[in-house]
């Protein structure tokens, strides 16, 4: 019996040619990971606006999830290198907002990291949980 | 305070102008009560003689006025600049914002800016003039015979109680002694909240930021936020009917607004000066500049032309953002 009744819901910003292939072979091979784990396409882990996280956290995400190739692997050569340090500046400002670091994560998944996606969204998922819900951002520029 | 007068300033623009050397002036113009003083251009010395002042209120960073001011211009134009005003120059001398061959800098000696609502907060309103004997401020108001001094150190700018630096990092020609740059405490309010708990932290800034009133003044002012055309000009937003309130609709703007800046912002202060609801804006743009330094060593935008900013650079070894984070946490 689940006892906690509580769902979180997760953005994961997968990039196209690693993390997203990952996801693919995690599924192939059927693995577990929980089905609230939404996931984005992007083409690397470099398009990754910030104001993608903050937008997700506006409409309610509880935690968001960047993955892309190991470094020295990206398609593209250097985007995830250029998304590491982004990522780090916003999820260190996002903090000290008070959204809790463990809601934010950049995680590396290669094309052959099936399994690696499926335990990397469990523990994910599992840690955000134990936080709980959100606090919303929002913004009155994207009011619904 | 200010050893270099007013009437200093004016002379040398005068003589500028006359010689033909620039054909015109940015410079501070008075108001109506001497607090109230505003940027303006000069380009005759009678306006010089009427209107020009130099006194404990011109806060005002010159920077960025020269992106819209040496587009269209014939000559060259004199501008004045305090030390932190020549990091915000260097700046956009690196971003290709302004024709270096246009400008005239010249730098000027700063003892610090007073923040006109610390002295409202302690001689009330209804000030009429404000004069100074040296260390004290003498502020005239209706209600008061005589005027009240108020101790200049205690009405010091925010900017300037954590003045960085004395030194210029620009300049065509220095008015005055070069000074050094120097210790500050600026990142210390930053740590003070980053040791709070999340719920604290939040509570701190939807304290602060549901004040806003999205005037946008902070990005206005800004010498970092030069963008022709800025993602928070959407006039179908509605943002200009907010009125500050608790339900904290402005995150995604404050953050998006420092994000912008980072690694750009010299820390010149102007954010939080201009900002009618006295926000500390200076706290989200120093935590970016702390967090940099810390993770990916120390850098001073605007020191000197064309450095690479952290943001637009990488090594292969950098930090991953959660061991970044804990190791800001166990160093501290
Ligand atoms: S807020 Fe961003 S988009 Fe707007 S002017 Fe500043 S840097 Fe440019
Ligand atoms: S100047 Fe102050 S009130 Fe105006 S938009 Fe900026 S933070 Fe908000
Ligand atoms: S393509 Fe995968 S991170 Fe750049």
């Amino acid at each position: 019996m689940q006892v906690n009744e509580y769902k979180p819901l997760i953005v994961a910003f997968c990039c196209n040619w690693c993390s997203y292939a990952g996801a693919d072979l995690a599924g192939n091979n059927r693995l577990n990971y929980p089905a609230d784990v939404k996931i984005i396409r992007v083409p690397c882990s470099c398009r990754v606006n910030p104001m993608f996280i903050l937008r997700a956290f506006q409409r309610g995400a509880d935690g968001v999830i960047i993955c892309g190739c190991h470094p020295g692997d990206c398609h593209y050569t250097s985007g995830n290198y250029y998304a590491r340090r982004r990522m780090t500046a916003l999820f260190s400002m996002l903090d000290y907002l008070g959204i809790e670091r463990e809601r934010t994560r950049l995680e590396w998944v290669s094309a052959a990291e099936g399994a690696k996606f499926a335990a990397t969204m469990n523990d994910f998922v599992q840690q955000v949980t134990a936080l709980g819900e959100n606090k919303r951002l929002e913004d009155l520029r994207c009011k619904k | 305070m200010q050893k270099i007068t007013g009437d200093i300033l004016i002379e040398k623009a005068s003589a500028l102008l006359s010689s033909g050397t620039v054909s015109c002036v940015l410079g501070w113009k008075k108001g109506e009560f001497g607090y109230d003083v505003t940027p303006a251009v000069f380009s005759s010395v009678e306006e010089l003689e009427r209107d020009f002042v130099y006194n404990d209120f011109c806060g005002a960073n010159f920077s960025k006025y020269l992106v819209s001011k040496t587009r269209k211009l014939e000559g060259k134009i004199l501008v004045f600049l305090k030390p932190c005003d020549t990091y915000s120059f260097n700046q956009l001398l690196s971003e290709h914002r302004f024709d270096r061959e246009k400008v005239y800098a010249i730098g000027i000696p700063c003892e610090g800016m007073v923040d006109i609502s610390k002295v409202k907060a302690t001689v009330g309103e209804g000030i009429s003039s404000i004069d100074t004997d040296g260390d004290n401020l003498l502020v005239s108001t209706l209600y008061d015979e005589e005027p009240v001094a108020v101790d200049f150190k205690s009405v010091l700018a925010e900017r300037c109680i954590n003045c960085k630096s004395k030194k210029h990092v620009a300049y065509d020609e220095l008015l005055g002694e070069e000074g050094d740059v120097i210790e500050n405490s600026r990142f210390d309010e930053v740590a003070r909240i980053e040791a709070l708990t999340p719920d604290e932290r939040f509570a701190f800034w939807q304290n602060e930021l549901s004040r806003c009133i999205r005037c946008n003044a902070c990005r206005d002012a800004c010498p970092a936020c030069t963008c022709e055309k800025c993602v928070f000009d959407n006039p179908a937003s509605g943002v200009e009917n907010k009125s500050p309130a608790n339900s904290f609709e402005e995150k995604l703007f404050h953050i998006i607004r420092a994000y912008h800046v980072a690694g750009r912002c010299t820390d010149c202060g102007e954010c939080s000066r201009v900002c009618p609801q006295n926000i500390p804006l200076h706290l989200l743009n120093r935590k970016f500049i702390k967090d940099m330094n810390e993770f990916y060593g120390e850098y001073q935008a605007g020191e000197e032309v064309g450095m690479r900013a952290p943001l637009v650079s990488y090594t292969t070894e950098d930090l991953e953002p959660g061991e970044a984070l804990t190791r800001r946490d166990t160093d501290a």
